[in-house]
């Protein structure tokens, strides 16, 4: 293939990696952003997010276009069901410590990889794509189910935005974030809020987990990368910032892809690495965050 | 009418408030004065829920309110101004205001109201709160707060910092809701300002009510001032 071809295919790649970055850290950026809370566990829910898609298109009769869409819904209902109970039971009970709740996240981290483990054993398992169509390029044919990735993690980012900029649940979950004393002296039920927050947050991992087992597979290590890029992209966009933080998942999304389709996915995230680095030394409240 | 009664709080093992007894009736402004950390802030946010009285009672017309979880205090009509007005910095003056609006579900009609009182808001609706002047942060935590269309209003040296114009703006707002039955407890510095308003004087001093007078007939050079303000 020539170059040229070849570029636009690692950009495509590059694509549907910041597509399904871009939905994780958001959710990861949401959590700190409103609740001020570093969720290790983060990569834990995408994982269970795969996890239980295996298991829902597994059991659900009918063509897999099927199974995929109840997937798509329940995956992140149960998941966020989840997140809010652990907020509940665990990170509530800590008041938010800062330090406490990493600690208590990574010890959730472990607790879902090992129940991932016990219940869903150590192999990859494939999930089928809800649909097979390839789009034929002058130059190459390319999965159809990969571009609706794309568009599909884009409507899921815009409802986002759009529930933060335009609803009035945005405007209790912005107005907690700034001041959680003062919200609740206008009759914000803080708990609740942060509760939701950390269910959305876990349900967008959850989300991004089943857009992206047809083309993965779900194994219960799979948590991993998810979490380290994740990291990487709301250090570099700010933490809590969301504009910050979609602008970084394309960045590194897109230099992903195409670093690794020229040189190779252990150079990618070298290459990411140092990048944080950069940001953490010359501009540590990250490209848009505001200055502390 | 609202009323504490041997209110004990702290901060953790930190004990603040002791005893601390204080009636605030309907129609009436009551000023809360003493010196730098005698505990007025630590009073207004234990009535607010903020802080857990461990000992003691809080009653708004009777009914307890003490036990209650913090976002379901503002909800029986308790405004609140913080000091350093705690606005919600990012967000705009418009969104403030709603969210004022939102703790006891009032709609267009308070809103509009509460706008009448600070036209000044109004030209300002669509600006982030953390532009605005000193003096209009003020107005809007005092419009915040009289969105809930409040019973009781608590306000923490509001007229910290401003010049004599605002103080005065201020003051009129605060008797004009005088005059529709609000109870009010204003915690202040100013004596002038304390004379110009108070129908009642409370002095805090170590976390108690020490003596509570009433303002009529008062002067500068009363004692009090001197012993629990030191001015
Ligand atoms: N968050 C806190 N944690 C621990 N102690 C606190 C806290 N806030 C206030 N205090 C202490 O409680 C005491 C009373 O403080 P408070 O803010 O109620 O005083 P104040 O009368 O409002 O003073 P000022 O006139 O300076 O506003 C002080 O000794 C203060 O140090
Ligand atoms: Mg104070």
């Amino acid at each position: 293939m020539d170059f040229g071809p070849y570029l636009l295919l690692a950009l495509m790649e590059g694509t549907v990696m910041a597509a399904v970055l871009a939905l994780t850290a958001v959710g990861l950026s949401l959590v700190f952003g409103v609740m001020r809370v570093v969720n290790v566990a983060h990569g834990e829910f995408l994982m269970l997010g795969a996890v239980l898609a295996w298991f829902v298109t597994h059991y659900v009769p009918g063509p897999p276009v099927v199974g995929f869409a109840v997937a798509l819904v329940v995956c992140p209902l149960i998941v966020g069901g989840i997140a809010a109970l652990s907020d509940t039971l665990i990170l509530k009970r800590l008041n938010y410590d800062p330090e406490a709740t990493i600690v208590a996240t990574i010890g959730l981290s472990y607790i879902f990889q090992q129940a991932a483990l016990s219940f869903y054993g150590p192999d990859a398992r494939p999930v089928e794509a809800p649909f097979n169509l390839r789009i034929q390029f002058p130059w190459f044919g390319y999965s159809g189910y990969k571009i609706a990735v794309v568009l599909a993690a884009i409507v899921i980012l815009l409802a986002i935005w759009l529930l933060m900029t335009r609803t009035r649940a945005g405007l209790i979950m912005r107005a907690t974030q700034l001041d959680r004393d003062t919200a609740r002296a206008f009759g914000i039920n803080v708990d609740r809020v942060y509760a939701a927050v950390f269910a959305l947050g876990a349900g967008l991992a959850a989300i991004a987990a089943v857009l992206i087992v047809p083309i993965q597979q779900a194994h219960y290590l799979m948590g991993h990368d998810p979490l380290l890029l994740s990291f990487i992209v709301v250090i570099i966009g700010g933490l809590g910032s969301l504009r910050g933080t979609l602008l970084a998942a394309v960045v590194i999304g897109l230099s992903d892809g195409v670093i690794s389709v020229f040189f190779s996915p252990t150079l990618a995230k070298i290459l990411a690495t140092l990048l944080v680095a950069m940001v953490l030394v010359f501009r540590p409240q990250g490209l848009f965050g505001a200055k502390p | 009418m609202l009323q504490l009664q041997n209110v004990h709080a702290g901060y953790g093992n930190v004990q603040v408030l002791r005893a601390l007894s204080l009636t605030a009736k309907a129609g009436e402004v009551t000023c809360v004065m003493g010196r730098n950390g005698a505990g007025k802030s630590t009073m207004l946010r234990t009535i607010m829920g903020q802080i857990r009285a461990s000992a003691g009672s809080i009653t708004l017309n009777g009914t307890p309110i003490h036990g209650l979880p913090a976002h379901e205090v503002p909800r029986h009509g308790i405004g609140y101004v913080p000091q350093g007005r705690r606005l919600f910095s990012e967000l705009t003056v418009a969104q403030n205001i709603e969210i004022g609006l939102m703790t006891r579900k009032k709609g267009a009609a308070t809103r509009d109201h509460v706008l009448s009182l600070f036209p000044r808001l109004r030209e300002r609706l669509s600006q982030r709160a953390s532009t605005l002047s000193g003096g209009e942060q003020q107005m809007l935590a005092i419009a915040r707060a009289l969105c809930l269309e409040p019973a009781v209003l608590l306000l923490d040296e509001p007229t910290e910092g401003l010049q004599p114009s605002m103080i005065t703006l201020i003051r009129e707002t605060l008797l004009a809701l005088k005059s529709t039955g609000v109870a009010t407890v204003l915690v202040e510095q100013r004596v002038d300002a304390v004379l110009a308003m108070a129908d009642q004087i409370a002095f805090i001093t170590a976390g108690t009510v020490a003596e509570t007078i009433p303002a009529k007939g008062l002067s500068h050079t009363a004692s009090q001032f001197q012993k629990y303000v030191g001015i």
